[in-house]
């Protein structure tokens, strides 16, 4: 009985559809001063069904709105940009299939979004096969560890190995230094397990047990009990469509006597806070990649980014405050479209001949400030890594709300490259 | 412990449904998963379009939730499964096709989203725990020695449903026919059993065990449009263990399965559960191929 997800014709339909109403919008007049108004086309890798749905959807949202913003603008280099979108059904073998859909059938100039890193995995060589540029929004490591290609870029989220090390300090210091680590049994909870282990050894801590669950587990409350009984911290990151589950068995299992709980908001992306069963959560510390909740301080660019995806301030859809974001790791498509942008107008791009050009310009690019292409925050780029690094955020949940607490700085996040693309060929 | 309970209850009144549909008709129905999948859905749909208690809509769907899968079923039975005679091959694939037609139609309805069902009650029970500390005999209330209401009441309504279904297979005229109908198909024709009505109604009590199933489970995990594919591998296992078309051997092979699946997880780990319940299937179809209660075929 192998589960096997069908190609989802709706929402190619839906996309084909999105991609004739921009082309068809009267955009001529502002579009004319190119040397080709044809647009350029964005093939979107999108997790719209299987265990990255909630993901895909919100994703989706943040794509369109910053392709409108982009379009608004003139487009790039002249030229109006139509997204492609095609379901992934978050598999890596689909994933490679969708890739070369983009690259042979719908005539894409680059692929964008993917978010789960098995599936990054499983495409990225199909995208160094077909020279198809592939910017990827998924916080694996594996685009900076090497393991990938010249073709694949993260230059709009920042990966996994840089999160947990600059968290390790802060655990060690305000929570406690013996940590039991919950994580999801794929490539990303590995990348999870392994360098937050080294991170927190080198504060000084340890980590007692590692508890690997399958990503589609849908009960939990079996693994807890080898939760060793000197555990001073629970470090949890959990993905796929039960992650409800998993937390408010979490707070099941310990009732009023929990240790400290310091979890990747991936655990309760695009749940509600307010879900009966979570309120044991109140006082427990999260990583965020951009704050859920609009802070005190929020930014002009925060704010202009929430409205122009329909984001309210408790990071809910503005038109159903039941349709929690996935706000902590979406503006990375945001950001990766206004690279791709800027990548293309730098390289002067004209047509699927110029892609080296195109990742040469990108792999050029260094420190991206603040601002309404980056409304996360300030970014560094490593044009031999492939991969950005930028500042991350903790927050603490106080009266139901997740309030931040700590704010990292990007040198916190740095390690060491492990890999020079540039000197692989084209 | 307890945890293994539940599985344990869930899953009995899950392939119980699949091997009254074996038993009865010689069906082996792929799609039973499905049925699972379609009554956790509606419990959604019911629950979330009735509002106000939990408890109300919670009832609702408890009531509503097998009837309706019940109704596909029956079909399912009458447009697909009579028209190919129940040729056995035929309806595995025919199945097969209707797994597919029920997750996508979920799929295209539901969408991809899990989505949780409130319980109609829940509360955290903790258990005490005695040591020896430094006054003497001490009690206290470690991590993890808990429980919750609302599972407890799931192994007690598993236990009651099972009940009334034997009740019903043997002591009611209903139940008797269906025997009848399982013994020998031919001879009940003869006797005037309207077997085909019988199977459709067979049919439907098989995916509206599973979908009551899975309106008990859903307060603890989520509906899903692909939850349907754990519950009919274990099913499967289950069956295979107990004895096809056996009632008290799939009781029993649940009952096995899912405890040792909830002690073994706790004491040892997840993965090797699983391994285990796939060994003792292995090991069942070397050594007693018709199944622990099975009847030898003739």
């Amino acid at each position: 009985m192998t589960r096997k997800l069908m190609t989802n014709r709706r929402t190619v339909l839906k996309g084909a559809a999105a991609g004739g109403l921009l082309a068809a919008a009267p955009l001529a007049a502002r579009f004319a001063s190119a040397q080709s108004s044809a647009p350029i086309k964005i093939g979107f890798q999108q997790h719209s069904t299987g265990i990255g749905a909630a993901y895909g959807r919100w994703y989706g949202r943040t794509t369109e709105a910053a392709v409108k913003m982009i379009n608004d603008a003139g487009g790039i280099n002249g030229r109006p940009v139509e997204i492609v979108a095609e379901d992934d059904g978050t598999d890596p073998k689909r994933g490679a299939e969708v890739l070369e859909k983009f690259a042979n059938q719908s005539g894409c100039d680059v692929a964008f979004g993917t978010l789960f890193s098995h599936v990054v995995i499983g495409s990225a060589p199909a995208a160094g096969e077909l020279k198809l540029p592939y910017f990827v929004v998924s916080e694996g490591h594996h685009v900076a560890s090497g393991m990938l290609n010249r073709y694949t870029l993260q230059p709009g989220i920042t990966d996994v190995k840089s999160q947990v090390q600059a968290m390790a300090p802060y655990v060690s210091e305000n929570l406690g230094k013996k940590v039991t680590m919950i994580y999801p049994d794929f490539a990303f909870g590995h990348d999870h397990r392994d360098y937050f282990t080294a991170a927190i050894e080198a504060q000084g801590g340890e980590v007692l047990e590692q508890i690997a669950i399958p990503p589609t587990e849908t009960s939990f409350t079996k693994y807890f009990p080898k939760i060793p009984r000197d555990t001073e911290v629970i470090y949890h990151v959990m993905v796929g469509p039960a992650v409800l589950t998993f937390v408010k068995e979490l707070g099941e299992f310990f009732g009023p006597s929990r240790p400290e709980i310091f979890g990747f908001i991936d655990s309760l992306e695009a749940v509600d806070l307010a879900s009966p069963g979570l309120e044991f959560l109140e006082g427990t510390y999260f990583w965020e990649g951009n704050p859920r909740y609009a802070q005190e301080d929020q930014t002009s660019h925060d704010k202009m980014f929430r409205e122009a995806v329909g984001v309210d301030a408790n990071g809910a859809s503005v038109s159903d405050p039941k349709d929690v974001s996935t706000y902590a790791h979406m503006f990375g498509c945001w950001e990766t479209l206004h690279i791709i942008k800027a990548g293309m107008e730098a390289a002067d791009y004209q047509g699927p001949a110029d892609r080296a050009k195109l990742i040469e310009a990108v792999e050029a690019m260094t420190d991206m400030p603040e601002g309404d292409a980056h409304p996360q925050g300030p970014k560094r780029f490593n044009g031999k890594t492939h991969q950005v690094f930028g500042v991350q955020y903790i927050s603490k949940v106080e009266d139901g709300k997740l309030v931040k607490v700590h704010t990292t700085s990007i040198e916190d996040t740095l390690y060491p490259d492990e890999v020079d693309y540039t000197t692989m060929s084209f | 412990m307890l945890e293994g309970a539940v599985g344990a209850a869930v899953l009995a009144l899950t392939a119980l449904g699949l091997s009254l549909v074996f038993g009865v008709m010689r069906v082996v129905n792929v799609a039973h998963g499905e049925f699972f999948m379609l009554g956790a859905v509606i419990a959604w749909f019911v629950a979330t379009s009735i509002g106000g208690h939990p408890a109300v809509g919670f009832v609702a769907a408890l009531a509503l939730a097998p009837v309706i899968a019940g109704l596909v079923a029956v079909l399912v039975d009458r447009l697909i499964l009579k028209p190919v005679k129940y040729d056995p091959e035929a309806t595995i694939v025919g199945t097969i096709g209707v797994l597919y037609i029920l997750q996508q139609t979920a799929l295209m309805t539901y969408g991809p989203e899990a989505r949780p069902v409130e319980p109609p009650f829940s509360h955290r029970i903790a258990l005490p725990w005695f040591e020896w500390g430094e006054n003497g005999l001490a009690m206290f209330y470690p991590w993890g020695l808990s429980t919750n209401s609302y599972k407890l009441f799931v192994i007690g309504a598993a236990i009651a449903i099972l009940l009334a279904f034997w009740l019903i297979m043997t002591r009611s005229k209903a139940g008797l026919i269906m025997r009848a109908t399982q013994l020998d198909r031919e001879t009940a024709l003869a006797f005037g059993i309207p077997v085909s009505r019988v199977y459709s109604i067979v049919f439907g009590l098989g995916a509206g065990l599973a979908a009551l199933a899975a309106v008990l489970i859903v307060p603890i995990q989520q509906a899903h449009y692909l939850m349907g594919h754990d519950p009919l591998l274990l099913s499967f296992i289950v069956v295979i263990i107990g004895g096809l078309g056996s009632v008290r051997g799939t009781v029993v092979a649940a009952v096995l399965i899912g405890m040792s699946d909830g002690i073994i997880s706790v004491f040892l780990s997840p993965t090797l559960a699983k391994i285990i319940a796939t060994l003792l299937v292995a090991l069942v179809l070397v050594f007693r191929p018709q199944g622990l209660f099975g009847k030898k075929p003739a």
